[in-house]
């Protein structure tokens, strides 16, 4: 395992937040669990399936999550356990093997298929692996069966996508060719702006992990630089590494400042000349510059508090401290995975409170001592919070809409203004 | 195992949230990993509720396995009573709770709260939604209502002097289709008989509601699928009788009417001689229905063809106000309740169909391609499945999407709830002038095909259709004439006349072929 934090600080821009103290709680929690990642990696990976092996709850909380059901026969779906199953754990692991055959006979277009452990499936000790082992062993080539989790009692909302390339890491093939590999599941249309820049930076060639297809997976060794996009991909960074890759730190990709920190560390990993990289991303950053400035007064000198929910957390306070000059009265976060965010706390703001964890009722008691101006929380939270007066962002979106690089930078800081914009227009 | 791809119903301690969510000072808590209070934005964001369910989940997590568990479940259970302060607690588990066995229910009892605690068991690999709501709702009427009950065998006592009848509305609950406006119009109905309200239950009800349910005449066991184990419960033990008829349409309140006088020992008189099915006039109806239904312009809705699908309850009404009061035919009725499917059949044969009851939503998308319909009653599952084939449809039930809760009064149930079904069901349809201009000009550009119903925004192109397999191959000439046919249509033309064809061991269909079907089937 590579040691991000001994890497140099991709950004020498000061900040005090790396040592600011965390509250860690224990409650309730209001938050995700992993399979609701299954909702846009199923969108990426238009030739995978993902096949929940759960209850009928996991159904109905993808059903929720996913909004509205868009789809005219969705590529994700759940094999829900009934009482025979748990009577007899050798019938479930039949009974699923004759479910998995029928769902990829009627489609023929699937090449992988996830199985994925849920809450109960965990509890009651159904080897998924040891199913994906039997399926293939049936049915590779012709389609590959992967197996993760993510059950609630594992996992938090995006570390279902952590743990779907951890899955994969072991399959990718081994290269010994210089190339950069960029981690985390990205809009189609982010992904071919990054790829422009990466071109333009001389930098080539650029894998994306995980890839429009699943079948196509890039490969991994010695020669493979690493650069995580979404902050809550540790483990497979980490089996990246594992693999022989060499991880860089950096900040992300969220706003101007973070979209330059982003590709200045995979230059200087990469060993791009400092006047490429300022040839290059200098009139990108101002042009993001200029498109955020829009919406800089609708949000300077605001209060924003950040319940625990998508694990963007620190990075997307970040931007809104530095970038947009809001006030952090508090930033939550299911888990800090301090590797992964070292230079983004490098880069908090002195004093802010961290949180890691979450006991529901007393964080909504300091939200409601505080009353910021905004309150970035989960779906379930947004409409009770607004009715008390609060101001509030769903975090869903957050995941749910293209928010990477420069061209989207207005459109992240977008997503934070318009309730306040919103708040200015209504007079009912 | 089965497979789910959408599921109609969710698993059955959703069902106990929305006995909770639908109360004012009852609270529940969930033995329940982390990841289950999803469950909260059912609530915020379809129905937008502008307070949290009162609903505390335990939040265990792997490592608590085979630990401290039972722990956090009196802990969970303690902070929540002080929080809170209910009158009443509703103690449960989620799925992966139930594996773990801790007796939650049983752990919260021991506790010795001063308000009575109702042990919930919902088995979460058996059981769903509505069954899951049914049991909590009974659980705690039973609960709070312990020790009432009169000897077996003892008369009621009278109801006291000068009080007039009474009724309680049982089964209206967060997230039930309608229910919010439903209670009001049955409420206002009899208030016109002269019966008053004595308890909504559980929606806007207290625990103290619960305790005065006895004092009523009778029950209106308004949505069965939630109510019908707690109405026959109180009959049983308090001798209370329930109403039997929905008040869906107007037959069914006119029935209901009847029903509830007789009750409530009232004369329904007053209130059905205003209703007169077919006077002309406004003055004459209460509801626009029966007058709009006969009024020329609505000649077009003659036999057109309808598939109904939902809850039992309001399937089954619905099929009968298509058939009765608006002249559709019903061409086909299914549910997922299993519950009540014996419902569904019997009232299925009326219409000469038989009962589709299943969860499994590609079933209920075959059934409707197969039976080609021009308009589908369903839930929100039955748009998207009526969007993709490009028909019309309209929401009738449960499971229900943000836009099935509409800002303004719109009951389903009662005279107003008619007027409801009225606009909603035929609003969606192509109509009757345009119908025949797009027969007469169905080549014109503007006014093709594949262009939606002009009062409607978004188009709805007809979906490609593939040929059966080992279907007899159509001539260009055929295929021209079958374009002709209008569209809402043409799949039944070709379906008939395919099976026409193959039926008489034609290899070609010609133009003579698919006019030789229509002679032969009528349509």
């Amino acid at each position: 395992m590579t040691d991000l934090s001994a890497l140099p600080p991709a950004s020498a821009l000061p900040g005090c937040g790396s040592a600011a103290p965390v509250l860690r709680e224990r409650g309730q929690r209001e938050v995700f669990c992993g399979l609701t990642s299954i909702v846009w990696l199923h969108r990426k990976m238009q030739d995978a399936f993902f096949l929940v092996v759960g209850s009928r709850t996991c159904a109905h909380l993808l059903q929720s999550a996913a909004g509205v059901m868009i789809f005219a026969e969705p590529r994700f779906g759940t094999a829900v356990l009934t009482d025979r199953d748990l009577a007899g754990l050798a019938d479930a692991n039949e009974e699923l093997d004759r479910v998995c055959v029928a769902l990829l006979e009627r489609r023929p277009d699937i090449g992988t298929l996830f199985l994925v452990g849920s809450c109960p499936s965990e509890v009651i000790k159904l080897d998924l692996a040891k199913a994906a082992e039997r399926l293939n062993a049936r049915l590779f080539p012709r389609v590959r069966v992967v197996n993760f989790s993510g059950s609630g009692i594992e996992t938090t909302f995006t570390q279902g996508e952590d743990n779907a390339l951890r899955a994969m890491v072991p399959l990718l093939p081994q290269t010994q060719a210089k190339q950069l590999l960029v981690v985390g599941c990205l809009a189609d249309v982010v992904e071919d702006q990054l790829r422009r820049h990466f071109a333009a930076l001389g930098i080539d060639p650029v894998a994306f992990f995980p890839g429009r297809r699943a079948a196509a997976l890039p490969g991994v060794g010695p020669g493979t630089l690493v650069l995580a996009a979404q902050p809550f991909d540790g483990e497979t960074v980490r089996a990246l590494a594992g693999r022989g890759a060499r991880p860089i730190a950096s900040p992300y990709p969220f706003g101007a400042e973070g979209t330059t920190a982003w590709l200045a560390a995979a230059a200087r990993a990469w060993g791009v000349a400092p006047e490429r990289l300022r040839e290059v991303t200098a009139p990108l950053a101002a042009r993001a510059a200029k498109a955020v400035a829009r919406h800089r007064d609708r949000l300077a000198g605001k209060r924003l508090f950040v319940l625990p929910d998508s694990q963007l957390e620190i990075p997307l306070a970040r931007f809104l401290a530095r970038e947009m000059g809001m006030a952090l009265v508090e930033v939550g976060t299911p888990y800090l995975d301090r590797q992964m965010v070292a230079a983004e706390l490098a880069l908090l703001p002195a004093g802010v409170t961290l949180s890691e964890g979450q006991h529901l009722e007393r964080q909504l008691d300091r939200v409601r001592a505080a009353r910021p101006d905004l309150t970035v929380c989960g779906l379930g939270l947004a409409n009770p919070l607004e009715a008390e007066g609060l101001a509030t962002k769903w975090s869903i979106e957050l995941v749910f809409t293209p928010i990477h690089g420069y061209d989207q930078a207005a459109d992240l800081a977008e997503v934070f203004a318009r309730p306040l914009e919103r708040r200015a227009r209504l007079a009912v | 195992m089965q497979l789910a791809l959408w599921t109609y119903e969710g698993p059955p301690h959703v069902g106990a949230m929305r006995i909770a969510a639908s109360m004012r000072d009852v609270h529940c808590v969930l033995h329940a990993p982390q990841g289950d209070t999803y469950a909260d934005l059912l609530f915020t964001m379809i129905e937008r509720h502008d307070r949290r369910p009162p609903v505390t989940y335990t939040t265990f997590q792997a490592r608590d396995l085979g630990g401290d568990t039972a722990d956090l479940v009196k802990t969970a259970v303690a902070e929540a009573f002080a929080r809170f302060a209910p009158k009443a607690m509703l103690v449960g588990e989620s799925c992966t709770a139930e594996l773990i066995q801790d007796q939650s229910g049983a752990l919260a009892q021991s506790m010795a709260l001063p308000v009575p605690v109702v042990p919930l068991e919902l088995p979460a690999y058996s059981k769903k939604e509505n069954w899951g709501a049914a049991e909590t709702l009974y659980r705690l009427v039973r609960t709070l209502l312990a020790g009432r009950a009169p000897a077996p065998g003892a008369a009621r006592p009278a109801r006291s002097g000068g009080r007039g009848p009474t009724a309680n509305l049982l089964g209206a609950t967060a997230l039930g289709f309608r229910a919010r406006d439903d209670v009001v119009e049955i409420g206002r109905l009899l208030a016109e008989l002269g019966i008053g309200v004595n308890a909504v239950v559980p929606l806007g009800a207290t625990a103290d509601d619960i305790r005065r349910l006895p004092e009523a005449d009778f029950n209106v066991d308004l949505y069965p699928e939630v109510s019908r184990a707690t109405a026959t419960w109180l009959e049983r033990a308090f001798g209370m009788p329930y109403t039997r008829t929905i008040p869906m349409g107007v037959r069914g309140t006119r029935e209901f009417v009847a029903e509830a006088a007789a009750l409530a020992g009232v004369d329904p008189a007053p209130v059905l001689a205003r209703e007169r099915p077919g006077a002309a006039g406004l003055s004459a109806s209460q509801s626009r229905l029966a007058w709009y239904a006969r009024s020329v312009d609505s000649t077009y809705l003659t036999g057109k063809r309808v598939f109904v699908f939902g809850d039992a309850t309001h399937a089954i009404a619905a099929a009968r106000v298509a058939a009765e009061e608006i002249g559709f035919s019903v061409v086909g009725l299914g549910t997922y309740a299993r519950e009540f499917a014996r419902d569904v059949r019997e009232a299925a044969k009326r219409y000469g169909v038989e009962a589709l009851v299943t969860d499994d939503y590609l079933e209920v998308e075959r059934a409707i391609a197969a039976a080609a319909p021009e308009l589908v009653l369903g839930t929100q599952m039955e748009r998207h499945i009526a969007k993709r084939q490009g028909i019309a449809c309209a929401v009738i039930s449960a499971p229900l999407h943000v836009q099935d809760v509409p800002a303004r009064y719109s009951p389903v149930y009662g005279f107003e709830g008619a007027n409801v079904l009225f606009d909603s069901w035929v609003h969606p349809l192509v109509m009757g002038l345009e119908e025949h201009l797009l027969a007469m000009f169905r080549e014109d550009f503007e006014f093709h095909d594949a262009a939606a119903a002009s009062h409607l925004a978004t188009s709805g192109a007809a979906a490609a259709r593939a040929p059966a397999p080992a279907a007899p191959a159509w001539t260009a000439e055929g295929e021209r004439e079958l374009a002709k046919i209008p569209f809402f249509v043409r799949a039944k033309a070709r379906r008939n006349t395919e099976r026409f064809a193959a039926e008489r061991g034609l290899a070609t269909i010609t133009v003579d072929t698919l006019y030789e079907a229509k002679a032969h089937y009528g349509r």
